[in-house]
């Protein structure tokens, strides 16, 4: 596996803070499911970076591993059927996948929080908001019952839910889809952590609430300098608040790049897949043009480049240049421009289209 | 429909199902052929050891009662010498003689005939019980609906073997025909009379279920006949966990007709049956247990065919709880 | 919630009402001939019968004899036998037996079938998972009647560990009989416990359990026993009210003087103002603690809300 993460480090990113360092490091994740029905390649080697402060949007289809890969990296995965097999996780400065169960517990919430999709199933219906909460106090800080419920209040007040100390003993099915995916937010952040992982966090809202959600978490991630990974399909979404982006495919990152760089000038025929695929205000009555075939199955993904199946760029045979053969040659995630990596063996080319 | 649309409908059924089970890989369920509930589910069975066991002891004992004779290696249930009385089992008389020096491998053998044919008929009597009144509730609904579900509790609250042995005791001394015979007709009547609440109660929530989706709708807007929306679109619906239920309850009320036998309401002799087995049998225990032992080894490894059959075809019909 | 419970309440009354009338019309309107069986073999004069048939209101119609039966209920007069024991009499004095074996048996089976179910739900597919599979499946399997009468005679005369029938030597005795009248429900509480942990193991909140950084304890009992137990609980319940009916079995072999043992001794003699209590009784006990697991319910899952 020839993806680096080395490039990303020390690439010249927006980092809204030089002097900070990368607070999470992924390297060469391998992620299986050893089913019955056979191995499925969940993750095949990805890499990334987040620094203090950074928003790193993860874009992918259903099953391409963005939310897998995020699993991995909060040490939630099933397993079995979920085996890491390779690859590291450093989270300042130290592997968690090395760390005892109990080390690697400890950062679940100061350090590395996440928020999943659907926070109603996502909260456990027989217990109020309030005590889930300040589950987080009484878990990691040894607060009191009494302790916790009152700075779980103070939470829901700065997630702005209205008349918090009213609601707190409230279920979670009393609130609505926003209200609820806030008190997931607030869950989140209660210990400060250094890393919010948000898995499709407005995915299952409407789309105004979408919006007011989505600017929370921006004015959160302002005032904690927390870094955040943002798993999403919704490229709106990205466009909005994310600093760099990793398009995820078959369960490898096939680019990366600034936001403005990637969205405006795609260097991998999957990315500019995707960004065909997005509605256009001044392309009124034209057709979109969808990706053409179906995600890949992931416990047989096609030889040489995982896309060309459904690439219309895919050279084969005389074709192709040498050791370039997209049917039987696996692109390397490479240097393609300053700032910008994929995975084609032609991203110069698609660059330039 | 198209096969591209039929591609992107399924397309959007996988995107919508990552609401839940996030970690779930998805195995492309949208290229692998579209397998039928049946043919999964049989997939599934061939998997499952329960499903063979059961399917051994069951047919096992359905070719015992066809054929008895041929299991009780040529011995006569009826021809008995009081010489016998109570001998332990010998290689010659596998299971031993009973009280009255009849060979007790040809009596336990012949038993199964009686059980499978009680079991069988009291469980199609539950069937048509409960899928009629089931049907009729929950198509109709309202008025009718709640009439029917007051009288399904009504029966539901009483246990099976108490109603059961109600209406048999009071069965021979009435004019009512079949109840009034002693007969495995009559245990199979009581059984159903107090033990088809279950079914209706499954096929009453399936018809709602049913009734109330699109294609139901579909076939009413293009003029098709209640009866016809009944028999063609909604039962075959109920027909997975009708059977689930059926298989088991054959069981349920295998045991149901050995314990009212037991208890001196069900087949009186000269019957052979396994409860009247087991019930001339306590009074020996000390000195001849095997006079109970055996039937019951017989009769519970009956009720566990048919249980484990039932089990495994939940376990293969029902997707929610595959593993 | 107070409206649910008194509709349901309400409910039950007609429920109630059938029922009794059903074994009311079973026992009197297909009648053998109770006088006969009462006065056994010996030649009954015609004068004695006709009082005897005044006396338990055989010859009026099926409604009236029932109606006047509701009448009596109102002042707690349930009748008397042939003996002229009063019906109410029987019940108390026999009541007391099958409540204590009912709470024997429900215990067992809330501490075993709980325990084996949380011990295979929690690490499925493992050993004693499969022990768990296996035994719950063979003691569904075993008719109550077979293993009351394996049990007997293994632990009772074999090992002489429990008495063999009786209840001469107090709650001693109900411990045998107890586990056989427990067994199937014991079994169906393994397996119920099983499943539901296993299901709700993968259940998105104890993701969220885990990934907020709980300690594997809290994750476990909090986050999936407390839920998964909700079912189990409530089975339990409306368990009690269906043993409370479901003993004449186990009664019967263990020569248990309850009400189940009653009620069968009854349907011999065909004393019906004895069944028709006892059974309405039975029914009552059904339909009531029916009702309490629905309130329970709603205590134990707040998303279940009555009214």
């Amino acid at each position: 596996m020839s993806s680096s993460s080395g490039y990303l480090a020390s690439s010249p990113s927006l980092d809204p803070s030089p002097t900070a360092g990368a607070v999470l490091e992924v390297d060469d994740l391998h992620v299986e499911f050893r089913t019955r029905e056979g191995v499925v390649s969940a993750v095949n080697g990805i890499s990334y970076t987040v620094d203090q402060g950074e928003t790193l949007a993860i874009l992918g289809e259903s099953g391409s591993g963005k939310s897998v890969s995020a699993q991995a990296i909060m040490g939630i995965l099933d397993s079995p059927p979920a085996v890491i097999t390779g690859g590291g996780i450093n989270f300042q400065g130290r592997d968690i996948l090395a760390m005892t169960e109990e080390e690697q517990r400890q950062i679940r919430g100061p350090g590395i929080a996440m928020i999943f999709q659907d926070a109603l199933s996502a909260l456990n219906p027989v217990y109020s908001v309030g005590f889930q909460i300040g589950e987080m106090f009484r878990a990691h800080r040894g607060a009191s019952r009494k302790d916790a419920k009152k700075q779980a209040i103070e939470l829901m007040d700065r997630v702005r839910i209205p008349a918090a100390a009213r609601r707190v003993n409230d279920y979670p099915h009393q609130f609505s889809g926003g209200m609820r995916q806030r008190v997931m937010i607030a869950m989140a952040l209660a210990l400060d952590p250094r890393i919010l992982i948000a898995d499709e966090p407005t995915t299952a809202l409407d789309v105004t609430v979408q919006a007011q959600v989505m600017d929370l978490l921006k004015d959160l991630q302002r005032d904690t300098g927390m870094g955040l990974i943002l798993i999403t399909h919704d490229l709106g979404v990205v466009n909005e608040v994310a600093d760099r982006v990793a398009v995820m495919y078959a369960g490898r990152i096939v680019e990366t790049g600034t936001v403005d760089d990637v969205f405006t000038r795609p260097s991998m025929p999957y990315t500019v897949g995707l960004m065909n695929s997005i509605p256009q205000v001044d392309a009124k009555g034209g057709r979109l043009k969808p990706i053409v075939g179906q995600p890949p199955n992931l416990s047989r993904i096609p030889s040489g480049c995982p896309f060309h199946p459904r690439c219309p760029l895919a050279r084969t045979g005389p074709a192709a240049l040498p050791d370039r053969d997209c049917v039987s040659d696996l692109p390397p995630l490479r240097v393609v421009t300053v700032g910008r990596e994929a995975a084609c063996h032609y991203a110069e080319e698609v660059l330039d289209a | 429909m198209t096969d591209q649309q039929q591609e992107d409908l399924r397309h959007d059924l996988v995107e919508a199902g990552t609401t839940t089970g996030l970690a779930a890989p998805s195995v492309d369920v949208t290229s692998d052929r579209q397998n039928s509930l049946w043919s999964d589910a049989w997939a599934q069975l061939r998997r499952n050891p329960l499903f063979w066991i059961g399917a051994f002891l069951g047919v096992f004992f359905l070719v015992m009662a066809l054929a008895p004779s041929v299991f009780a290696r040529g011995a006569d249930p009826r021809a008995c010498a009081l010489t016998n009385s109570k001998l332990p089992p010998s290689s010659a008389h596998w299971m031993g003689f009973d009280q009255q020096g009849c060979d007790y491998l040809a009596n336990v053998v012949y038993g199964a005939r009686t059980s499978l044919t009680i079991g069988v008929l009291s469980v199609i009597g539950v069937l048509v019980l409960g899928v009629i009144v089931g049907a009729i509730a929950g198509y109709y609904g309202g008025f009718t609906d709640s009439l029917l579900a007051r009288i399904t509790d009504i029966f539901f609250a009483l246990p099976l073997i108490l109603g059961a042995l109600i209406l048999l005791r009071v069965g021979p001394s009435t004019n009512i025909p079949i109840l009034n015979t002693r007969g495995p007709g009559a245990v199979a009547v009581a059984l159903a009379a107090f033990g088809w609440m279950t079914a209706m109660r499954l096929v009453r929530s399936q018809v709602i279920a049913v009734k109330s989706s699109d294609y139901v709708a579909a076939a009413r807007a293009m003029g098709a006949s209640n009866l016809r929306i009944l028999t063609r679109h909604i039962l075959p619906n109920a027909v997975a966990p009708v059977l689930v239920f059926a298989t088991i309850t054959v069981g349920v009320l295998i045991a149901a007709e050995a314990t009212l036998t037991y208890l001196g309401v069900g087949l009186q002799r000269p019957a052979i049956s396994w409860g009247l087995q087991i019930s001339s049998g306590q009074s020996l225990l000390r000195t001849a247990p095997h006079l109970v032992l055996f039937p019951s080894i017989i009769l519970s490894l009956t009720v566990m065919a048919f249980i484990m059959l039932g089990d495994a075809l939940r376990d293969a019909l029902d997707p929610r709880q595959r593993s | 919630m107070g409206r649910y419970v008194a509709r349901r309440l309400l409910l039950t009354i007609p429920v109630l009402i059938g029922a009794s009338f059903l074994i009311f019309a079973m026992v009197y309107a297909l009648p053998g001939d109770p006088i006969r069986a009462l006065a056994g073999d010996r030649p009954l004069s015609a004068a004695v019968e006709a009082q005897l048939k005044a006396q338990f209101h055989l010859n009026d119609p099926l409604l009236v004899q029932y109606g006047k039966y509701v009448g009596n209920l109102t002042h707690l007069d349930l009748g008397t036998d042939f003996h002229q024991r009063p019906v109410l009499e029987i019940i108390t004095n026999r009541l007391p037996v099958t409540a204590k074996l009912t709470l024997v048996a429900v215990l067992l089976e809330a501490a075993i079938g709980l325990t084996a179910g949380v011990l295979a739900g929690i690490r499925r597919n493992g050993y004693f998972d499969n022990v768990v599979l296996v035994s719950t499946t063979l003691i569904i399997s075993i008719p109550i009647l077979v293993l009351a009468f394996v049990s007997q005679y293994v632990f009772g005369l074999k090992f002489g560990w429990f008495p063999i029938a009786g209840i001469q030597q107090g709650w001693y005795s109900y411990l045998l009989p107890g586990l056989v009248l427990a067994s199937g429900s014991l079994a169906y509480v393994a397996r119920l416990t099983r499943t539901s942990i296993a299901e709700n193991m993968r259940a998105d909140y104890v993701r969220t359990a885990r990934a907020k950084g709980l300690p594997n304890r809290t994750v476990i009992i909090r986050h999936t026993l407390r839920n998964s137990l909700i079912p189990v609980i409530t089975f339990i319940g409306a368990d009690v009210g269906a043993l409370l009916g479901g003993a004449i079995v186990t009664e019967a072999v263990f020569n248990i003087p309850g009400i189940g043992r009653a009620v069968f001794d009854a349907v011999r003699g065909q004393e019906g103002a004895v069944v028709v209590g006892i059974v309405t009784l039975m029914v009552f006990f059904f339909i009531f603690f029916n009702l309490v697991v629905d309130v329970l319910y709603a205590v134990l899952d707040p998303r279940i809300r009555y009214d």
